[in-house]
């Protein structure tokens, strides 16, 4: 070994043979305290986690004791929660409006960025990319509110529009509808998402070989083929690994969205597994089925996650964690 | 072109040339419908935001207002004092913490980067994890009041310092800086706080801006952490918050008159002008968005690129 590597190594404080742990930790200090903010993550996630051991017990807010002197009751809340009609059919609400919106969206962002990459005039589709971003910047409190006056039935635009076609004779509470809930759920991330979301597709439609389009062109391929025979081909890993990555968050319906789209009418197909916890919380203060119901939650989430994580790695011979 | 133009039939060439037309101005159509839909919202909100209250609730608003008035700005900007406020706390959040969530993920991006590092894997699991593990609303909320976090402004700034997806795209930047700067500094002796922030730090501005733009926005959108902790601390109320107050009261959604009382919470008394809650909406959308709207276009190279890193490592 010459000096100057020798040096280099020592520079670098790199592990090297014959160095025992402690020592190796002093050597990068300066990396242990750039490494603090580690802190953050400890006490903002992972004490939380300390929570979950009241759902094992009956917890009184008004107790005085420390947490671990509850009254403990095993798997209790569980079995009742599960036995509960509202608990299925909040499951059934995550269920739904988490697929319908993962379709939705899926093809939506995918048929914008295909088209987005079809228009060869450039500042025209730039001014439509940077329009179609605004409402991913705006808050689903925003969202919801554009959503309700859109869709309002005192002059609404969608009312009226419907209307004045004669499609409908009177005006339509669309918001209260129980029947198009998971639609409109659906339907608000498709507007508020593709945009956004067609931006990953268009990154990977960058990576296609010109080469390809004008050996098409020579052969006579149309416009359509072109996109089915080379544009989505090309593309197709990333389309799959975004696909099992959106069912790993299948259950994460989105809280804020349901929370502000939801009106007491729509009660019925609107709660959903998050929703319900935070009933439980705040309305009737049961913490203890509300951390069950919370457990339940991140353990499907956790098996779907580590399902499509297997599954995405079975597609392209590489995970994603 | 010219290889196209020789080899092709005549007749493929004509059939191509029209299909190309057709296929262009029904594209261009969709995308000007993707843009009418994205935007018809927002303009019509603000034109109604324009109009005089009264005058609103008969309707037929679309792209302009009818009758021009200020008033529901007067209303809630001067008249009262919890919307100028809450958006001067939601500014405040926005700007502390960006300030605190940029150096915090650098820092920690910087040591996932460093494979010398002993603890890597650690740090880099422990970061990781979080966006696969959560306590959940019932516990993380009974942790927080257990910090002191209720009514504390804290509670907007500090859980959301660190965020796995922002570390991620930071580290995958970092990663692509070379590694020999790193390298020659150790060499001329440099500290590694020096190496981050006089080197590292410098050069990636673009992802910097990125996240920053990230944070900023989520903070200023944020409104359920004001909900569930600090609901009952006037002072710390968010524009946002205010805003979905507003549209809780306005679940009618009919242009129901109202006075200004009612609909910006704490007008103050005795106005001579009435002002409708389906106005103060507007105004108070529009006033949430307008900060957005004029920022987010010129970071748009940034954020572009910072998507794509995000997206290519997960």
């Amino acid at each position: 070994m010459s000096t100057d590597q020798r040096t280099l190594r020592s520079a670098l404080n790199g592990p090297r043979r014959g160095d025992s742990l402690p020592r190796l930790l002093w050597k990068q200090r300066q990396l242990i305290i750039l490494s603090l903010p580690v802190i953050f993550v400890f006490f903002f996630s992972y004490f939380p986690l300390w929570g979950w051991i009241i759902a094992f017990q009956n917890y009184k807010v008004a107790f005085k004791g420390s947490l671990f002197q509850q009254q403990w009751v095993g798997l209790e809340n569980f079995v009742a929660l599960f036995k509960e009609d509202t608990f299925l059919r909040s499951l059934r609400n995550s269920l739904g409006i988490g697929l319908l919106t993962i379709i939705c969206s899926y093809f939506f962002t995918l048929l914008l960025a295909v088209l987005l990459n079809e228009i060869k005039v450039s500042w025209f589709k730039r001014t439509v990319q940077t329009i179609s971003y605004l409402p991913h910047f705006v808050s689903w409190v925003v969202a919801a509110n554009l959503i309700f006056v859109t869709f309002s039935p005192d002059n609404g635009i969608v009312n009226e529009l419907l209307l004045r076609l004669g499609i409908i004779s009177s005006p339509i509470s669309f918001m209260g509808l129980p029947s198009i809930f998971w639609l409109i759920a659906a339907f608000s991330e498709v507007w508020k998402a593709s945009g956004y979301g067609a931006i990953v597709y268009l990154a990977a439609m960058t990576a296609i070989d010109p080469a390809l389009y004008e050996s098409a062109d020579i052969d006579g391929a149309g416009r359509i083929r072109k996109i089915f025979a080379i544009t989505l081909p090309s593309i197709a890993p990333t389309i799959k690994i975004l696909l099992v990555l959106s069912i790993g968050r299948l259950l994460s319906v989105g809280f804020e969205k349901i929370f502000v789209l939801r009106t007491p009418s729509t009660t019925e197909t609107g709660t959903t597994l998050e929703i319900y916890i935070y009933d439980f919380a705040l309305k009737y203060a049961l913490f203890s089925k509300g951390a069950a119901l919370s457990i339940f939650n991140s353990l499907v989430s956790i098996v779907l996650i580590v399902l499509s994580n297997f599954a995405a790695r079975g597609l392209d011979g590489e995970g994603i964690m | 072109m010219t290889t196209k133009l020789t080899s092709a039939p005549k007749n493929t060439m004509l059939s191509t040339k029209t299909e190309n037309l057709i296929f262009d101005s029904l594209n261009a159509l969709a995308m000007l419908f993707v843009c009418v839909l994205t935007l018809y919202p927002f303009i019509n909100t603000m034109a109604v935001s324009f109009n005089d209250s009264i005058d609103a609730v008969r309707g037929g608003i679309y792209l302009w207002p009818r009758m021009f008035s200020l008033k529901s700005y007067e209303t809630i900007l001067i008249k009262t004092s919890s919307i100028p406020t809450s958006a001067m706390i939601s500014a405040t959040r926005a700007i502390l913490g960006t300030g605190l969530a940029i150096p915090m993920s650098m820092m920690l991006a910087f040591v996932m980067t460093r494979r010398d590092y002993v603890l890597r894997g650690v740090v880099t699991k422990l970061v990781l994890f979080t966006m696969y593990v959560s306590g959940g609303l019932i516990p993380t909320f009974l942790t927080f009041r257990m910090y002191g976090l209720m009514n504390n402004f804290l509670v907007y700034i500090l859980p959301t310092t660190i965020s796995a997806f922002n570390v991620l795209v930071m580290r995958s930047f970092i990663d692509g800086l070379p590694f020999e700067l790193t390298e020659s500094a150790k060499i001329d002796g440099a500290s590694e706080y020096r190496i981050l922030f006089t080197i590292i730090f410098p050069l990636s501005l673009p992802v910097l801006a990125t996240i920053g733009l990230f944070v900023a926005v989520s903070q200023w959108n944020m409104w359920f952490d004001t909900m569930l902790y600090c609901s009952s601390a006037k002072g710390l109320s968010t524009l946002q918050y205010e805003l979905k107050k507003v549209l809780d009261s306005a679940s009618s959604m009919a242009g129901d008159t109202v006075s200004a009382e009612a609909a910006a919470s704490s007008a103050s008394e005795g106005q001579s002008g009435r002002v409708t809650t389906q106005t103060i909406r507007a105004a108070m959308t529009v006033i949430s968005v307008v900060p957005i709207a004029c920022i987010y276009p010129f970071l748009q190279k940034y954020f572009v690129k910072g998507m794509t890193l995000g997206a290519v490592k997960g």
